[in-house]
């Protein structure tokens, strides 16, 4: 992001500016932004306006309308979430010592990763899955807004040069074999091991504007909320309540706490270090 | 009892290596009745224990201490602390994180937090930059003395590390207060109490 100074002023011009290129890509493609947090949301922003050698956010609300092309680039910078294999090794070793006990007691089990990114979350609850000798009794449904990084997910491909990051998270994850075991390099490239992925179903979901679509014995959806504002969290964890079979089980990013948020009553505290909740009414 | 508007609003400071000596000289010595806010991105260990920061400080200090989640409320008077592998930021009354990439291979950045301390408080913001061995903050102090906020920098012949006030003294040669750390809690607290 470049600094002009007068930009990095709170800037009412900025503001009005913002809002109508959220509310332009709204009307023209469908994609509602409009209550996105703002810290992040500017910044990303301007990092398109510099990426597409724009000089302000209406230069670049102009570019998006009329090249598909620069709104394709503007929903992957704003859609696209940083993730990785068994982030938060100690949030993998709560599930398997919290969560995976409760899922154990049901026949069959609903998983849904709301907000799957580029697929590695997905393949971490796979293999968790399998570890615990419940994948073949699971259906994980994993959506994200944007197709693209849906169609990198459902492909398995990941970077070889984050494997051995991988591979330490794995094992503090409490990963019980080895984590080799489960990708096979093809040139600068890993696959997951495609059997993971049987019983996994990819599917196009947005948080701001779907609704529910199945009862779900445990949603995991870290690091997604972050991004929008109040008012926009409230609604979407209404959405996941009401995706949640009773005793259904929310798991959220280590630092978003239901607390803040109008339905907290509605959970119990499962792990309140890991932000892993129990729905009870 | 009449309010009276505050000159300033909030402190975001910025520090990195010796930060966690400094910054128990800074923090430890703001008063009880310290007025404002106070958020610190501290660089760190990705896997460094949240918790562990944020007690270790509470302590240590007169003012309360607490390691910052997800759109909490900001209150007057409170220490917070960004989360390690997360940038912080500043929303109208609340904090926001995010997981978006290391910025100045920083995550928490002090560039974002400044930034959005001054998209929510503009001149009401006072910017302070420590000891550190990277030149993280200083994009950020600009955009504070760009809006007209307060800026501080550690002296860096005081500093632990002087390549982050350094850093900053390029992109703001003349900052509101060059300190040594000493300096820099009874300096605050001047300020904290002007008025509008």
């Amino acid at each position: 992001m470049s600094h002009k100074g007068s930009h990095l002023t709170r800037d009412d011009l900025e503001s009005i500016e913002i809002r109508l290129l959220l509310e332009a890509v709204y009307q023209h493609y469908g994609y509602d932004f409009r209550k996105y947090a703002r810290g992040s949301l500017r910044r990303r922003l301007w990092r398109r306006v510099d990426a597409e050698g724009c000089k302000t956010i209406s230069g670049l609300q102009e570019r998006v309308l009329h090249n598909p092309v620069a709104m394709d680039a503007l929903l992957m910078d704003l859609s696209v979430n940083v993730t990785a294999m068994f982030r938060d090794p100690t949030f993998y070793m709560a599930l398997r010592s919290r969560v995976i006990p409760i899922l154990r007691t049901y026949p069959f089990i609903r998983v849904w990763i709301a907000g799957c990114s580029t697929g590695e979350e997905v393949y971490s609850m796979a293999i968790m899955l399998r570890e615990e000798g419940l994948l073949d009794r699971a259906r994980i449904y994993a959506t994200d807004i944007n197709e693209r990084v849906l169609e990198r997910a459902g492909d398995g491909v990941l970077p070889l040069n984050r494997m051995q990051t991988f591979t330490q998270n794995y094992l503090r994850a409490g990963g019980t074999t080895a984590f080799s075991e489960y990708y096979k390099a093809d040139g600068d490239r890993a696959r997951v091991d495609n059997s993971l992925l049987d019983n996994v179903v990819f599917a196009h979901h947005n948080l701001v504007s779907d609704g529910s679509f199945n009862e779900f014995h445990l949603i995991v959806c870290r690091n997604v909320m972050i991004y929008f504002d109040k008012e926009l969290q409230d609604e979407v964890h209404d959405l996941l309540h009401d995706s949640l079979v009773n005793l259904g089980i929310l798991a959220l990013g280590n630092k978003e706490s239901i607390h803040f948020s109008r339905i907290a009553s509605r959970y119990e505290e499962l792990d309140p270090e890991e932000k892993i909740y129990r729905r009870i009414a | 009892m009449r309010t009276q508007v505050m000159r300033y609003e909030i402190v975001v400071v910025g520090s990195s290596w010796g930060g966690l000596g400094a910054l128990k000289v800074l923090l430890g010595g703001l008063p009880s009745d310290f007025r404002l806010p106070v958020v610190v991105a501290q660089h760190r260990s990705v896997d460094s224990r949240d918790k562990g920061l944020a007690s270790y400080y509470d302590a240590r200090c007169q003012l309360p201490v607490c390691a910052v989640e997800d759109k909490q409320p900001i209150d007057p008077g409170t220490v917070y602390f960004a989360p390690p592998d997360y940038h912080l930021l500043i929303e109208a009354g609340t904090f926001a994180l995010s997981v978006d990439e290391r910025v100045q291979f920083s995550r928490p950045s002090i560039d974002v937090l400044f930034e959005s301390a001054v998209d929510s408080f503009g001149s009401k913001t006072i910017g302070v930059i420590l000891t550190g061995g990277n030149p993280d903050g200083a994009e950020g102090l600009l955009a504070v003395a760009d809006a007209g906020g307060f800026t501080i920098v550690q002296d860096p012949v005081d500093a632990e590390k002087p390549d982050m006030p350094r850093a900053a003294l390029e992109t703001v040669p003349r900052p509101g207060a060059l300190l040594g750390l000493d300096e820099i809690p009874p300096y605050l607290t001047k300020l904290a109490g002007e008025i509008a």
